[in-house]
This record gives structure tokens, sequence and C-alpha cells, in this order.
């Protein structure tokens, strides 16, 4: 799976979430939970949809991998990809 | 005759806009159903009946906005059995005027209640058939339809009058293709009512918290307290709990908070309930608000029924649905007016403890501040351990802070056997 399919499906996930979001306004590099406003409630949605998108396990202890943009393509790439 | 009258929806409403019925007459209904749509300033409510039978007359339409207390509308008791009632007394005016409808509203023009209810014997007591090609639909099904792209029209619904519940559209949309998920939602079909802007409903939000916290400053003689509360049991426990359950299931820190609350309350009784009439009147069950802010501003703070008899997985379960529920505009009437105890958590916003504001006619409120790591001693030895400041508002002319003490005590003591919450 391409980053930029990975990009996609992370945008669509927060788009359930922080619907009001505008995708290019993201900062690839900050905290989404910072940037959009996320609480705990919703990043835990937020890593729900990815797993229920990519179909991919994501135990607890990876959570801080999802932080940014960036660093959740470099993570889920690397879940995927295998 | 059974009376349904406008609920009051908090203590900080006044009058509500009926935005759509669920029923029309004729139909019979459940105690618990969803009847009718309510706006208030802040949010639509799903309003539940209270009590079971066939619905006779609707006295308010669409668009309407009555005081609390307004009759709505009339229904035909169920009991005795199945024995179809007398007829309805004969009016002494051929076209009775709905009593409760005020002359001076304007009324919407699809009025849906012919002001005569049909002859009991012709009417089966049926569940009612959407009324057109547009079922009657939840605020939550309309949104989640609007986000998965689903064609409400195109749905039977399984709620009362046929109305199109939330679990139809997820039903739907699981069966047929998701939209392309950077597609703009597409416009919700044919509300009722013209949604109100956001701009509107965040500035009426605004009015009600301010008139409710402004009488509950003027009236609460509040009295504050606080505890540091070690975590490092709790949260140990539930990162093996945690680990052992599929991403779906997992529980969350506040979950943990909420249950210790909940048994912590049951414990001091006099602060879960209501100041009334100069008198507490204690709560029937652990209903906790849970006080959820809204994206783009405001909160509410619907219940957790029962909170204290719930296991961790139940409470994490009616937690997330009420979050989605509060900010799609779904809560139901009676999670507005009952919560005998709120809790405020604002540690996700980095805030080291929160000294609340007591929701009349409540008489407490627990607020929970950010989790992390602080230097604790204990033996003679300082380590670094995940605390809480764990803070009661409460008002004195229901407990005192020795009372007040000891819940929070309790709450401590609780979270020492996560175990067994």
């Amino acid at each position: 799976m391409s980053p930029d399919a990975i990009r996609d499906a992370l945008f669509a996930c927060l788009g359930q979430i922080a619907p009001e979001a505008e995708a290019s306004e993201i900062d690839p590099g900050r905290s989404l939970r910072e940037q959009l406003d996320l609480d705990s409630m919703d990043f835990l949605r937020f890593a729900v949809a990815v797993h229920g998108r990519l179909g991919v396990e994501i135990p607890e202890a990876d959570y801080p991998r999802l932080a940014t943009l960036e660093s959740a393509i470099a993570y889920l790439g690397e879940k995927v990809g295998r | 005759m059974l009376e349904f009258r406008m609920p009051s929806l908090g203590a900080d409403m006044e009058a509500g806009t009926l935005t759509r019925w669920l029923v029309k007459p004729g139909d019979r209904v459940e105690r618990g159903d969803i009847v009718a749509v309510v706006e208030t300033e802040k949010s639509d409510i799903d309003v539940e009946i209270w009590e079971g039978g066939v619905i006779e007359n609707l006295l308010v339409g669409p668009g309407e906005r009555v005081p609390v207390g307004t009759l709505l509308a009339t229904l035909r008791p169920l009991t005795p059995a199945a024995a179809p009632p007398p007829a309805p007394p004969p009016q002494a005016s051929p076209a009775p005027a709905p009593q409760a409808a005020e002359p001076a509203a304007p009324k919407t023009p699809p009025q849906p209640a012919p002001p005569t209810a049909p002859p009991s014997t012709a009417a089966p007591p049926a569940r009612a058939t959407p009324a057109g090609p547009t079922p009657a639909s939840s605020p939550a099904a309309r949104a989640r339809a609007a986000e998965l792209g689903v064609d409400l029209t195109t749905l039977s619904g399984s709620g009362p009058g046929g109305a199109v519940l939330l679990s139809d559209v997820e039903r739907a949309a699981a069966g047929a293709p998701t939209a392309a998920p950077s597609a703009p939602p597409p416009a919700l079909l044919s509300p009722a009512l013209p949604e109100p802007s956001p701009r509107d409903r965040a500035a009426s939000m605004r009015r009600a918290i301010g008139a409710a916290m402004a009488r509950s400053k003027r009236e609460i003689p509040h009295y504050y307290l606080a505890a540091e509360v070690d975590l490092s049991r709790a949260l140990g426990w539930l990162t093996a709990e945690n680990a052992r359950r599929p991403i779906e299931q997992r529980l969350l820190p506040a979950v943990l908070l909420l249950k210790a609350t909940s048994l912590a309350v049951a414990k001091v009784p006099e602060l879960n309930g209501f100041w009334e009439n100069d008198a507490f009147r204690p709560g029937a069950g652990v209903h906790l608000g849970v006080a959820i802010s809204i994206r783009g501003g405001g909160l509410i703070a619907p219940a957790l029924h029962d909170a204290d008899t719930k296991s961790l997985s139940e409470l994490m379960a009616g937690l997330t649905d009420l979050v989605q529920r509060a900010r799609a505009g779904s809560l139901r009437s009676s999670e507005m007016s009952d919560p005998t105890i709120t809790v405020t958590n604002l540690g996700d916003q980095g805030v080291e403890a929160v000294y609340g504001v007591i929701y009349p006619p409540q008489v407490a409120l627990v607020g929970f501040g950010r989790i992390r790591e602080r230097p604790w001693a204990e033996d003679g030895r300082v380590s670094a351990r995940p605390t809480v400041t764990a803070t009661l508002a409460a008002d004195h002319r229901a407990s005192d802070g020795h009372r007040g003490a000891i819940f929070l005590t309790t709450l401590a003591a609780v979270l020492q056997e996560p175990e067994k919450l």
C-alpha cells in the first residue's frame, strides 16, 4: 500500500471524528490531537477506525506512533507492507 | 386519558421547539419509545414517552416553541388488555381546538395531526408505516446517513412510527458500498425544519449554560475539596487488561474514574441527588452526568444510568455511545433530565485540577485533572507514579466537608483495587 493511499485512509478516518477538519490544513509533522482538538475518546475512535479500514492490529503500546500524520504513515506502512 | 407534556431537559431549559413527531394518531407506543424530537438551546433531543398507550391527539405541530409542561399529545391507556376502550367522550364543539397550542403560535403548513382521533375500533394499534417517501428519522440516523452516503428514502425504519434509527442506517451501510471518503456529505434529506446555523446554536448554548451556572453560583453554597490519587495500580491493571482486548473493546482510564466515582458516591448518598424546595431528594440510582464538550463550543452533561451497577465494558460502551450521540445531537430525554451527580474530566486539556460549578438541582460535581507522573512519597521513599487530582464541589445545604472527604477517600481507596471495579 502506497504512502498516499495510507494518507487518504487516515484522512477518511479523521473525517469521521473531526468532520470540520480540512485535510489540506493538517501539518504532517505536528500532533493530530493538538491540531484537531482530539480528546482521548476521539483518539481511541481514530485508532479503531484505522484498524477497521486497514485491517491492522494496533497494540495500545503503539498508539504514540499514530500521533502525527507522518509517524502514522510510516508506522502503518510497516504494518501493511508485511 | 394520558398526557404527554414538554419535558424539562435540564435546569437550563425553559422552553423547547418541537422539531418533529415520530408518531401519529392511532400509533401504539411503549414506555421508553422515542416519539418526538425536541430542540433546546443546547441540542436536539429524542424525547421518550413515559407511559405506553395509543396516541390520540398531537396538539403541537412541528416548529412550535412551547414552555416546559405544555401538553404535547394525549394518549389512550393500553389497559385493560386488548378490550377496545369506550368511544371518546362526545365533544361539545365540533372543531375542538387543541387546548395547548398557543393561538398566536404560527402553524407550519403540514399539520400532522387532525384534531380528532380516528375511532379506536377502526384503528388497530399497529406500528405505523412511514407517512411519505422520506421516512422519519432520528438526528443520529440522519447525521450517520450523511456521513456514510446512505439514502434515507431507501430504508425501512425499525423505530417508532417506522422511524429510521441509527442501527438501520448502519445495517444499510454495511451492505452497501461506502461513499468515497473524500466526497462531501450529501445534504440531509428534507429535515422537518431548517437546521439552526452553528453560530446560532453556539450562541444560544452559551446563554443556556450561562443562565444555569449563574443560578448555581447565586443559589448553591459551594464547598470544594481536593485529593491526589495514586493511579499506578489502576493503570498497571488497565494496561494488562487492554493488551488482552481487541482494539474495539479497550478501556479508557476515564472509565475507571467514572466507575470509582459511582461506587464512592453510592457510599455517600447525600452527594447523589437533587436540592428541591428547600430539601434534599436522594437520587434513585447513581446516574452519572458526564460533561461532554461539543466540537465547536459548549458542553452538555447527559447521564450514564446506574453507573455503579455496570461493568467497565458496559460503561465504556455507554460512554462511547453517549459522546457520539451528544455530538450528533441525538441524546434522549431521560439522559438529559435525570443525572444525579456530574463528572467533568479536563485531563485531556492538560489542567492539574478542575473545581466545578454544580449543575442545579444536583448537589455535587466531581472533577478530574490530568493523569501524569508526579513524585509520590510512601513508606519513607519517593518514587514517580501516575496520579490524578480528584476534586469535589458540593452543596453545603445537602452535605458538609466531613462527608465530602469520606467520598474522596473512598474514591481513592476503590482505585487501589482496580480488579474489583
